[in-house]
């Protein structure tokens, strides 16, 4: 019994309380099962904030540990090993945020086999949860790999028309890379003697051509699920077909677990190959911002528009993760929620009117702005969060992403030229382009077609509803907190980053 | 720095205001303004709600002048809240007082409270004639938020939280071009109005890359944003890098300050409702640009080059906009081009350092280039106002028909566009009031003595004619033409006979529109008295901030020349444009004589066409091109289907059929339980065999490696 009342135990694995509520649960009694995924996703964020309650923000290291030996079998030392410290803390209060909101969304736009639904759901989060708790390689792997199926199925069973061919290139991709990653962490608990991320990075001394290819075994895994030029091609499809909730949660919190991924274990476990790889990580990465904003405009479906706008955003933490430094790293790591923040009510806004209208065709929008007045303000406003307007949560991230990279390309800096920094800047110009351009064809301009497409139907547009605007204002206040105030968001990463930054600058020399 | 006894003995402890006032004033509207609305009162009080709370942040800023007279100019910091901190990133949101921010702040709110009051009676009429009398609250909310980022942006300490209020009033210059987003400014549905708005966003945005690269560069080699901490390190840093930094900056000032190559948003703003027009893009937010470089001055001062660099930038608008200005039939365009011709102006002088000039020609041009556009609005309304009458009229008479005919008959028949001058004509008689307005406003930008144009004018080219003859040419030419255009819109609009016959049933306006300008009208008179030759009032009163200044003895000479040349200007502007009064559907006169330059200014140099053929074209096919056969049919088909998934199924085939048990993955996957089963009947067809060959793949992985540890 203590085992599960761990506070860490506890927050990886309440959803399946919930899960098991819903199978003995009757199928048909939607709004019952609706209610119960949201009660058990909302204790599993209370029990999120019990936990920050207890982390000590000024501590760098691991904290709340619960660990026991799992598999020792052949020598082998796998370990249950949970524990939490400033790199991760946010990540896994973005998880156990994102999900009651997602479950919020689906109130209205689930409607078949909502028991089903529910329990992938609660089964996705208790893999999400683990990814950013685990500190054990094997341990990581399994929550890892688990997060998979139950996305394979959201996409599979409640997706677009193509959910089939999607859902199956999402699994197949990430799990491409999974592979590779599987065979360095096997290598390293027999060759390391340790699947202990703590004790690995305590131990270092992994020869320097051994550690490049570790490093590319890791960051093959990684860098398609974030992911990076030129490894997107799954993400169009996967977000285009999955259903509102999913795209918000692959959006907001599986691209992260890729981004995560590079700085719990590419970073502090392979410095001197990290380093080496950095100019060419920050290429790929630039490449992506510019990229992915030129294609999100000229794109003519809403939910493509701001998938590949992800694979832009997405660049951004990528540069600043490999500029090395505190701005950067932080800049990083606070854009990873930002991201999860922005980008999730995107799809959100974009599914509520897709609820409507059943059509994403930026050519038959225009106008909304004025039928639907609440609608567009909100819209307008996480737009401009999106694109980094200062005083809002987008801005601080980016700014200092490319502040942090700009210095890591000056002289002496692992980036070796201020180039990335200037065309990632570049890149934020792209960004008002392509979104003020989504924004102007749904909400300005003379009246679209839908309109009078939807009154043949008998029913015409309405303004948001009580619940989808309690499902946006959560998302709205933190897009807010975060631009104007920023400041508790960085003291929680601050002491986990700078000791991140002393491990890669011994590297260095 | 931080005289923190200072900040206790006046009223500097207040100034956070500045930026609260027109926060609660935006606040109460959002909230409540809907409910005014439903009221006879309501539009009333949303007006007064937003005028109070820019008054507000006026007398507050006349109360931190006051205090900062009071303790002798020294500058005061009141520290507010933290905002970034990150290793050696220290960055906190600071009000910072000194004479020249207490300058600019008196300037935003005041002209900015006046406007406000304006566009109460404005924005009623117009909402009227756009059919949308929601939006009345719209407006005075994006209005007090402009308020509130220009005070951020000129109050702040450093160029980072300068930078926040640079882009938030890029936001609401957005927002308020494309207020009425859904036509065009005919009123006709269209786009555009919202791609409008949409372009003066990107020009501000490829602007503030310059801005950032600037600030990027600055961090790193100064260790900072803060304003002191910058300027006291000047001298120990190489001036290459400097340089490049202004150079930067300049970028971002000619996209907020609409100079020479991003100036191409600034025409197109007019798109927004004239109070705006008048407020944001004239008098207030294109100035921020030169604010920027005085408040720079430190850094700019030690590289001359740089200064030519934007001087000249600043003399070539100056003229470029002008020619333009002269060929344009929009009342509104002729000022848009002459806001960025007189921007040039004090680009050309903060660029020259003659920060002094610079600073008095923006306040000069706040006051007068306000009343001008706001008189403009006074005639477009009169015009609609007689339109209106017009085709009632029309209706009344052909009341013989059924009374849906008469609905249709009400609708304006033909388009008429009531900016246009070649439909003026002859308003002297039916706007009175508006038309003497118009013409101090005009003396004033013509710079006729006394007006207040004429004396920071003459400073401008006072400086240029001492160290830099060639800007000093640029700009007395560009002079000339300011002299010209305005009395050709002067005949055009007020003399001869009316062209059209909505110009002949003009009305006045009422006078909550004309008081405003009337108290503009009296600025643009005496604004010259801020700083008068040999008094320096304005001049002494910067020097606090700005140190010493070198100022230049009046010269006869040059405010001879240019006081003879406008005179001149104003007379040929009669000959063409006044002795022979415009007759309806006569083309410019001016089109024989000049032929094709003519041309050429009427269609404003072809720039928009250009940009739209090298820059914006090219876009849309790189982008296209990327997304369709780079990414689509050649990533996502081709590399994809072919590559990937060919060579993967390939090869799950072959580790299939040989080596796996099938029967035995099956009976597991399928023995999950009830649940399992159930869900699993459907999901056959999305299964599709992969989940099996996946867990396969990982049994295999793990098998090859074992495989390897154990034998090597």
């Amino acid at each position: 019994m203590k085992f599960f009342l761990e506070p860490l135990t506890l927050l990886t694995f309440f959803p399946l309380v919930g899960v098991l509520v819903l199978l003995f649960l009757p199928s048909d009694k939607k709004n019952l099962l609706r209610w119960t995924a949201l009660v058990t996703s909302l204790v599993t964020f209370g029990i999120s904030l019990w936990v920050l309650s207890m982390f000590n923000a000024s501590n760098p290291d691991l904290q709340l540990a619960t660990r026991y030996p799992w598999i020792t079998v052949a020598g082998w030392n796998i370990e249950y090993h949970m524990a939490v410290d400033g790199l991760s803390i946010l990540l896994v209060l973005l998880t156990t945020f994102l999900t009651p909101i997602s479950i919020l969304s689906t109130w209205a736009a689930v409607e078949e086999r909502v028991k089903d639904f529910m329990l992938f759901f609660l089964l996705l989060e208790v893999g999400m949860t683990g990814v950013f708790l685990a500190q054990d390689l094997f341990l990581f792997y399994i929550f890892w790999e688990f997060t998979l199926v139950p996305m394979y199925f959201l996409i599979g069973i409640w997706g677009g028309p193509r959910r089939i061919y999607a859902a199956l290139k999402f699994f197949l991709y990430t799990m491409a890379g999974s592979i590779l990653m599987l065979l360095a962490i096997l290598w390293l608990g027999i060759q390391q003697g340790s699947f202990s991320v703590p004790e690995l990075i305590e131990m270092g001394g992994i020869p320097a051509d051994i550690q490049l290819w570790l490093f590319l075994a890791f960051a093959a895994a990684f860098a398609i699920k974030v992911p990076m030029w030129p490894l997107h091609s799954w993400l169009p499809d996967a977000h285009v077909e999955a259903p509102t909730a999913g795209s918000v949660i692959l959006a907001g919190v599986l691209l992260k677990m890729g981004t995560y991924g590079f700085i719990r274990f590419n970073l502090p476990l392979f410095p001197e190959a990290a380093i080496q790889a950095a100019p060419w990580m920050a290429l790929l990465a630039v490449i992506g911002i510019i990229y992915g904003a030129a294609v999100s405009y000229a794109q003519q479906d809403a939910k493509k528009l701001v998938a590949y706008s992800s694979v832009s955003h997405l660049g951004f933490v990528m540069l600043g993760l490999f500029a090395m430094n505190p701005q950067g790293i932080q800049g990083g790591i606070l854009q990873m929620v930002n991201h999860g923040l922005s980008t999730g009510a995107l799809f959100l806004l974009v599914g509520m009117i897709y609820e409507q209208t059943h059509t994403r065709d930026l050519k038959v929008y225009g106008g909304l702005w004025k039928i639907t007045p609440v609608f567009g303000s909100l819209m307008l406003i996480v737009a401009l969060s999106s694109m980094g307007l200062p005083g809002l949560n987008g801005f601080v991230g980016e700014f200092t992403i490319l502040l942090g990279a700009w210095g890591a390309g000056m002289d002496g800096g692992v980036l070796g030229s201020v180039l990335f920094a200037g065309f990632a800047a570049a890149g934020v110009i792209m960004a008002a382009v392509y979104i003020l351009y989504m924004f102007q064809k749904m909400f300005l301009g003379p009246e679209g077609s839908i309109v009078e497409e939807v009154k043949k139907h008998g029913h015409a547009l309405r303004d948001l509803n009580a619940r989808e605007i309690i499902t946006m204002v959560p998302l709205l206040v933190f897009i807010f907190w975060i631009g104007l105030y920023p400041k508790p968001f960085f003291a929680l990463m601050a002491p986990a980053v700078d000791k991140l930054v002393v491990i890669l600058q011994a590297a260095m020399h | 720095m931080h005289l923190s006894e200072t900040v206790n003995t006046g009223f500097f402890f207040l100034a956070p205001w500045i930026i609260f006032a027109p926060v609660v004033g935006l606040l109460v509207n959002i909230i409540f303004g809907g409910w005014f609305l439903k009221r006879s009162w309501g539009e009333a009080a949303v007006g007064t709600v937003a005028s109070l709370a820019s008054g507000i942040a006026f007398a507050v800023s006349a109360l931190l002048a006051w205090s900062l007279s009071a303790a002798h100019g020294e500058v005061v910091v009141v520290p507010f809240a933290e905002w970034i901190h990150i290793g050696s990133l220290q960055l906190d949101w600071t009000f910072r007082v000194d004479t020249l921010s207490v300058t600019m702040m008196l300037a935003v709110s005041g002209v900015g409270t006046l406007i406000h009051i304006y566009a109460i009676g404005y924005m009623h009429e117009d909402v009227r004639f756009k059919k949308d009398e929601k939006r009345y609250q719209r407006f005075f909310v994006f209005m007090n938020l402009f308020i509130t980022m220009m005070m951020l942006l000129v109050s702040s300490d450093s160029y980072l939280m300068l930078f926040v209020g640079w882009e938030g009033v890029g936001l609401c210059s957005f927002l308020l071009i494309g207020f009425w987003y859904d036509m065009d400014t005919l009123g006709r549905p269209s786009w555009a109005n919202s791609n409008a708005a949409n372009k003066a966003f990107i020009a501000n945005r490829i602007g503030d890359f310059g801005f950032l690269i600037a600030g990027f560069i600055m961090f790193w080699a100064f260790g900072s944003f803060q304003f002191d901490e910058v300027f006291t390190q000047v001298g120990a840093i190489a001036p290459g890098i400097i340089t490049a930094i202004t150079l930067f900056m300049l970028v971002g000032v000619t996209g907020k300050s609409a100079q020479i190559p991003l100036y191409v948003w600034l025409p197109d703003a007019m798109a927004g409702p004239t109070p705006v027009s008048a407020l944001i893009h004239a008098a207030t937010m294109v100035t921020a640009g030169v604010y920027l470089v005085t408040r720079s001055a430190p850094l700019y001062s030690t590289v001359p080059a740089a200064q030519y660099v934007v001087a000249l930038t600043g003399a070539l608008t100056a003229l470029f906009a002008a020619t333009i200005a002269v060929g344009q039939y929009d009342i509104k365009k002729v000022l848009a081009y002459s806001t960025i011709s007189q921007l040039g102006f004090m680009v050309a002088a903060v660029g020259m350092g003659a920060y002094v000039a610079g600073m008095f020609h923006l306040v000069t041009h706040a006051f007068f280039k306000a009343l001008l556009f706001l008189s403009a609005g006074s005639v477009i309304l009169g015009l609609e106002r007689g339109h209106h009458h017009l085709s009632h009229h029309e209706g009344h008479q052909g009341h013989e028909g059924s009374h849906h005919e008469e609905v249709r008959r009400t609708e304006p028949v033909e388009v008429f566009d009531p900016g246009d001058m070649r439909n003026m004509g002859g308003l002297r008689k039916t706007m009175p009031v508006t038309f003497w307005l118009y013409v101090f406003g005009t003396l004033a930008l013509a710079g006729i003595f006394p007006f207040a144009g004429f004396w920071s004018k003459d400073e401008i080219l006072l400086d240029a004619s001492l160290h830099y003859p060639d800007i000093y040419w640029i700009l007395t030419l560009a002079a000339f033409l300011t002299a010209f255009y305005m009395g050709r819109q002067i005949w055009m609009v007020f003399f001869g006979e009316p062209r059209h016959e909505a110009a002949a049933h003009a009305e006045e306006s009422k006078p909550i529109i004309t008081i405003p300008l009337m108290v503009l009208a009296a600025l643009a008179l005496l604004g010259g008295g801020l700083n008068l030759p040999g008094a320096h009032t304005l001049g002494h009163w910067l020097e606090h901030t700005l140190g010493e200044i070198e100022v230049p003895e009046f010269s006869l000479m040059v405010a001879g020349v240019s006081t003879a040349l406008a005179l001149a200007a104003i007379g040929i502007s009669w000959l063409v444009y006044g002795r022979n009064p415009l007759k309806a559907e006569q083309k410019d006169p001016l089109k024989k004589p000049l032929g094709f330059l003519f041309t050429g200014m009427e269609n404003k140099w072809w720039v928009d066409e250009g940009y739209k053929w090298l820059i914006l074209d090219n876009y849309v096919r790189l982008s296209k091109f990327l997304a369709e056969v780079i990414d689509w049919r050649f990533w996502h088909d081709w590399f994809h289907e072919k590559i990937i998934a060919g060579t993967y199924n390939w090869l799950s085939n072959i580790a299939l059929n040989k080596y796996a048990d099938q029967q035995g993955i099956d009976a597991f996957a399928n023995g999950l339980g009830e649940w399992t089963k159930e869900v699993s009947a459907s999901l056959r067809r999305v299964q599709n065999g992969f989940v099996r060959s996946y867990a396969l793949s990982v049994l295999l992985g793990v098998v090859l490696i074992l495989g390897y540890l154990l034998l090597k």
